[in-house]
């Protein structure tokens, strides 16, 4: 990391706008954000627009599996067709769509929540909590994301709250690593011991001077986490551990899906499309804000 | 960084860690084995005989003890859905699973590396981008949808296309029923069955690698002694090689022990979709019968296969780099 190294991490707030406003636009961030945002709008108004009730289950036989761009009986379009129980699959997804991205950004707003804090307090109050925290993080390290997820979701029920608790639970040991590495280098800086001398008190030391120049990295991985907690919601869905039908996840649709294969694979095509984009349109993002802070490679020109 | 001694004993703390964490996230949950186990009318009596059987009797701490000297003695205890020890099952299903991950982890990291660094050489070039953007798509499919579509690949697609029998790939399973294969026919067989479930772990995983990799290389041809080196005439193998490579290696092999738990894991759902009879799909039955010390011998030897990996980039590294070795 030799473009971190050089930049002090008290200049980048005087540096960013320059720099900003001399280069292009990162492209990813762009592609990034329109892919999220378009996706975002038809989570919000699509379920409005598209025909028929996307949960409650109607006139089956006249309805059911119809292939995409077909119209139904009343003449309704269905653009990405119908599944077995004649419900809009476009409507579904885009349904789908809030409580899939809802899940992932909340679980890694949590999980992210829960990281800075640990990172934070375990840096800043040193000793045994520094080692406690530090041997909790490394156990659920220890154990993969995936297992850790199925265990507790099995075991303590699943559902909407259980899922976004798990994520949260696994998913902020990265982050407090991060947070701590970052405030122990910051701790050091000479502001700090200034602030120090002139009598700012410790709670408000870190939480004024320190965590704000800390937080840098953590964003990026908080970034790239949305679409890892994405696709782990799916997962467990596809499995019946996550949401459970007849809410639509993008996970229980494709489970859904699985049955119709062969005679209807639009059903679970399309929220697999869905996902793929989401996860893409995060992980773009992330690079792009890595990229701009020095964290990997040059963007390619 | 420490002697490899103490990172050894590090390495077995943190698996007794693991251990009482999972106990305690298996214990506390809500629901009780036992009554799952039994008749609805059985009688106090012998819920209470069948709770000494689970070893399910005495105060929570007791029955950590008895759990843990039975571990540490290497007996995982009995599956309750499978009347059969943890160890016979987990046994069973293991070679799969060592299989499937062992071939896929190689072959990622081969493909990863060699596209990363064929990327990495010609950062910013067209086929650079491209194979980024492809590689960023397909490390976002989820596994279990890419198994579904070649699923449909291999049974509608390929009836479609008219391919003959032999170029038709087994969906379902490692063998195929009722045949009793033997030798050089019983390898090939299973090979047929590998070649989807495969396909998806090690493309998946290979875009993933290949995504650090081509950061890390392209880092290590921006450094000054490799421009210096280009400049003093060598060939450029001879500087990927001696310059580039070198260097570049550490992260490598760093995320190849950290990508061991998404190729342990991330097996789940190939498993699951393909009716793989391994470790993966060993957890879910296990998960969905509450076959709890299945479940907890599973947890384990997962924590166990990370924590050693993690402990063997380690070494490497020492190895690798003497500046870590302070």
């Amino acid at each position: 990391m030799g473009a971190a190294a050089e930049t002090s991490p008290v200049l980048p707030a005087l540096a960013a706008p320059t720099r900003v406003s001399r280069r292009r636009v990162d492209k990813r961030l762009v592609a990034g954000a329109t892919i999220l945002g378009l996706l975002a709008i038809g989570a919000v108004i699509g379920p409005w627009l598209t025909p028929g009730d996307p949960i409650g289950i109607g006139d089956v036989m006249q309805t059911r599996l119809l292939s995409p761009f077909s119209r139904s009986v009343d003449g309704s379009l269905h653009l990405l067709g119908t599944d077995a129980f004649g419900r809009d699959v476009l409507g579904r997804l885009l349904l789908a769509a809030r409580l899939s991205i809802g899940v992932g950004v909340a679980g890694s707003l949590l999980a992210a929540a829960l990281g800075v804090m640990v990172g934070a307090v375990g840096a800043w109050a040193g000793g045994w909590v520094d080692r406690v925290l530090l041997a909790l993080g490394d156990t659920l390290l220890a154990v993969p994301r995936l297992v850790l997820l199925l265990v507790i979701a099995a075991l303590w029920g699943p559902g909407l709250p259980t899922v976004v608790t798990v994520l949260a639970l696994t998913g902020w040991m990265g982050v407090a690593r991060l947070v701590r590495a970052e405030v122990l280098g910051v701790r050091a800086l000479p502001y700090v011991e200034a602030a120090r001398a002139l009598g700012v008190a410790p709670t408000r030391l870190l939480l004024r001077h320190v965590l704000p120049n800390a937080l840098g990295s953590a964003t990026v991985a908080v970034t790239l986490g949305v679409g890892s907690a994405i696709v782990l919601e799916s997962g467990l869905s596809f499995l019946g551990l996550g949401i459970q039908p007849p809410s639509p996840s993008w996970g229980n649709m494709i489970a859904g899906g699985r049955d119709w294969l062969l005679t209807a694979p639009w059903i679970a095509l399309a929220p697999g499309v869905a996902l793929v984009l989401t996860v893409v349109g995060s992980t773009l993002i992330g690079d792009a804000i890595g990229a701009a802070r020095g964290q990997s490679v040059k963007p390619p020109r | 960084m420490r002697r490899p001694l103490s990172r050894l004993s590090d390495a077995l703390v943190l698996l007794w860690l693991v251990a009482t964490l999972t106990f305690l996230l298996v214990r506390l949950a809500p629901g009780d084995p036992t009554t799952m186990l039994v008749a609805p009318d059985a009688s106090a009596e012998v819920i209470g005989r069948q709770r000494v059987a689970f070893g399910l009797d005495g105060s929570l701490p007791a029955q950590y003890g008895r759990w843990l000297g039975a571990v540490l003695r290497g007996d995982l205890g009995m599956s309750l859905s499978r009347a059969q020890p943890v160890r016979t099952v987990i046994a069973e299903a293991l070679p799969y699973s060592l299989w499937l991950g062992g071939m896929s982890l190689a072959g990622s990291v081969l493909f990863g590396v060699l596209v990363g660094g064929w990327q990495a050489r010609r950062a910013g070039s067209r086929t650079d981008v491209t194979l980024t953007v492809l590689g960023t798509v397909v490390y976002a499919a989820p596994h279990f949808w890419l198994a579904l579509g070649l699923v449909v690949l291999a049974t509608t697609g390929a009836s479609v296309l008219g391919l003959p029998a032999w170029a038709r790939l087994p969906a379902f399973g490692a063998a195929t029923p009722a045949l009793e294969l033997s030798g050089w026919a019983a390898f090939s067989d299973l090979l047929r069955h590998s070649v989807l479930p495969l396909l998806v772990l090690t493309l998946t995983g290979a875009a993933g690698i290949a995504r650090y990799a081509r950061a890390s290389l392209a880092e290590a041809w921006g450094a000054p002694h490799v421009t210096t080196a280009v400049a003093r005439g060598i060939a450029p193998s001879d500087v990927q090689r001696r310059y580039v490579l070198r260097n570049a290696l550490a992260p490598i092999v760093v995320l190849v022990g950290l990508s061991l738990p998404g190729v342990v894991a991330g097996s789940v759902f190939v498993e699951q979709v393909f009716a793989w009879p391994g470790l993966g799909r060993t957890m879910l039955g296990a998960i969905a019968s509450r076959d709890y010390p299945v479940v907890l011998g599973l947890t384990l030897l997962y924590a166990a296969v990370v924590i050693s990996a993690n402990l063997a980039a380690d070494l490497v590294l020492l190895r690798l780099d003497p500046r870590r070795r302070t």
